[in-house]
């Protein structure tokens, strides 16, 4: 099997680790309207893998659009996001979005393993057998979020938590670099978010580049490195721990009581 | 074409009923994994009006007809309804019950005025003991387009129908393959019409997989029980209408009705007994 020593080298986030420049996503002038409404107007920031990067803003800010918007699921209005130094033209491959846990129809009849056997899809094609390379995938994407011992359970049959946990397993069987997720801890006991927390911190440290829309301010430094307040618009970008003050949560929220 | 024609005319009812089944119990898989056991019942009333204006106009009944009639008809009830959902406060199901059952109305207020009433009313009802070598063909032919192409799509249908979203982020043509879905979906009610009917067509594709959903939580075996399920009852259908004396197509329907209750009750797996 010729293609077995490429994927080894492959499989590692090697790549990211070195934090290099051509693991950058550069967001500039980014604008998304639904019609006549505008969800996001001139977002610009840029972040590199290794990173942890919040969303943070009040309802209806367009955190789960951006999201959206870097995942390819709805239309740029103007504006780029480059990756790796090239424009993503709809979507990359790269990138794997874990929608909001309520969005996601739980009783559907697949078990742990096969939801994780579906971020394969992409790569096996249409008609491809799975290859003993996808098997290893999916066995090492499951043992990292130890779901090995759940991999037989139909996923209703998981905790928040763990459901979670499944669809980032799927993301890393996808050999996702940005994972893209839209409220990962809402709904999450203390435990499941010690976990999820946890999990995130040993993804970035491989390289890997989270984005997560995030609503909960007090846990936003313990859990990301870095923060995009937005509010339709950029308001702030930069460092979590240099960000988060009393004073800027206060004016990113003020327009969100003012308005209702 | 004609890979059938020494088969015995009487058991050709045995063979359709057994391929329809099977076609049709697979499919189901998709229906049940949509959630749209309504939107099959709505788009199987639909094909009476479209088929009935068929005939109405070209004055005879022919499968192309009939097939070309259904499809015009559910093609504009379904895009309708969206159509009213995405510029009114209406919700889609709404819009398409109201839809529906209007043409369905439509539909039977023509029957009386159309030259060839009686195969008609088989058509609707269903009747397998009228099937002849070229219906049989046409649905060998559907059923292997429909199996064919649902089988070599499946993963990109399964990765839309289990969440959309994530699958356009992956480069599935989301569109496309729903698109897909509802031109097989129409395929297939057109290829049962002659076993059970317009009318009673949902049954077979909604009962096989939702009788398998019952037992397992594997999407493989969902399709392929479910075809199994669609061919045995296919088959025991119509043995069952010699004995008792009914329409092939009843007895189908039936048989599934009963082993659906049966799966729902004693199930070792979701049984309601088992809770």
């Amino acid at each position: 099997m010729p293609q077995h020593a490429h994927h080894q080298e492959h499989q590692d986030h090697s790549c990211c680790a070195h934090h290099d420049h051509h693991h950058d996503i550069v967001v500039e002038n980014l604008t998304v309207k639904y019609r006549n409404l505008t969800a996001l107007q001139n977002i610009n920031f840029n972040t590199s893998c290794g990173n942890r990067l919040a969303l943070i803003g009040p309802n209806g800010a367009g955190k789960s659009t951006l999201l959206k918007a870097i995942a390819g699921l709805v239309k740029k209005s103007s504006g780029s996001i480059q990756w790796r130094g090239t424009a993503v033209a709809k979507w990359s491959s790269e990138f794997a979005y874990l929608p909001q846990r309520e969005e996601v129809d739980w009783n559907f009849p697949i078990t742990v393993r096969g939801l994780v056997e579906m971020g394969r899809y992409p790569q096996i094609g249409i008609c491809k057998k799975f290859s003993q390379k996808d098997t290893k995938a999916v066995d090492q994407a499951l043992q990292s979020l130890h779901l090995t011992d759940l991999q037989h359970r139909q996923i209703k049959q998981l905790s928040g938590g763990q459901q979670q946990r499944a669809f980032i397993a799927r993301a890393i069987a996808q050999e996702a670099h940005v994972l893209l997720l839209d409220e990962p801890f809402a709904g999450l006991d203390r435990n499941a978010a010690k976990t999820l927390s946890d999990l995130m911190h040993k993804l970035s440290a491989e390289g890997r580049l989270i984005i997560a829309s995030h609503h909960d301010m007090r846990s936003t430094k313990e859990l990301f490195n870095q923060v995009l307040l937005i509010n339709r618009e950029t308001v702030a970008f930069g460092d979590s721990e240099t960000l988060i003050t009393d004073q800027l949560l206060e004016t990113t929220f003020l327009s969100e009581t003012a308005s209702s | 074409m004609n890979i059938i024609a020494n088969i015995d005319l009487m058991i050709a009812p045995f063979i359709g009923a057994t391929v329809i089944g099977f076609a049709n119990g697979f499919f189901s898989g998709f229906v049940n994994l949509r959630r749209s056991a309504l939107s099959v019942s709505a788009l199987s009333h639909t094909m009476l009006p479209g088929i009935a204006i068929a005939v109405l106009i070209t004055q005879q009944l022919t499968q192309a007809n009939a097939f070309i009639g259904a499809l015009l008809a559910c093609i504009l009830v379904g895009l309708g309804s969206v159509l009213v959902s995405r510029n009114s406060r209406i919700p889609e199901s709404t819009a398409l019950a109201i839809l529906y059952t209007a043409a369905f109305s439509g539909g039977i207020a023509i029957l009386p005025h159309l030259p060839i009433i009686a195969s008609l009313e088989s058509w609707l009802f269903g009747d397998l003991s009228l099937m002849s070598h070229r219906d049989l063909n046409f649905i060998f032919i559907i059923s292997t387009i429909s199996l064919a192409l649902s089988n070599f799509f499946m993963r990109p249908l399964l990765l839309t129908m289990f969440e959309p979203n994530v699958a356009s982020a992956q480069g599935v043509p989301v569109r496309a393959m729903q698109y897909l879905i509802f031109t097989l979906l129409i395929l297939m009610l057109v290829a049962s019409l002659q076993a059970v009917g317009s009318v009673l067509s949902v049954s077979l594709l909604v009962a096989p997989s939702a009788i398998m959903l019952l037992f397992t939580d594997n999407t493989k075996s969902l399709f392929w029980g479910g075809a199994i399920i669609g061919a045995l009852t296919g088959a025991g259908g119509v043995a069952l209408s010699h004995c008792i004396n009914i329409h092939a197509g009843q007895a189908i329907v039936i048989l599934l009705g009963i082993i659906f209750l049966l799966a729902f009750t004693f199930s070792p797996r979701y049984g309601v007994l088992k809770k």
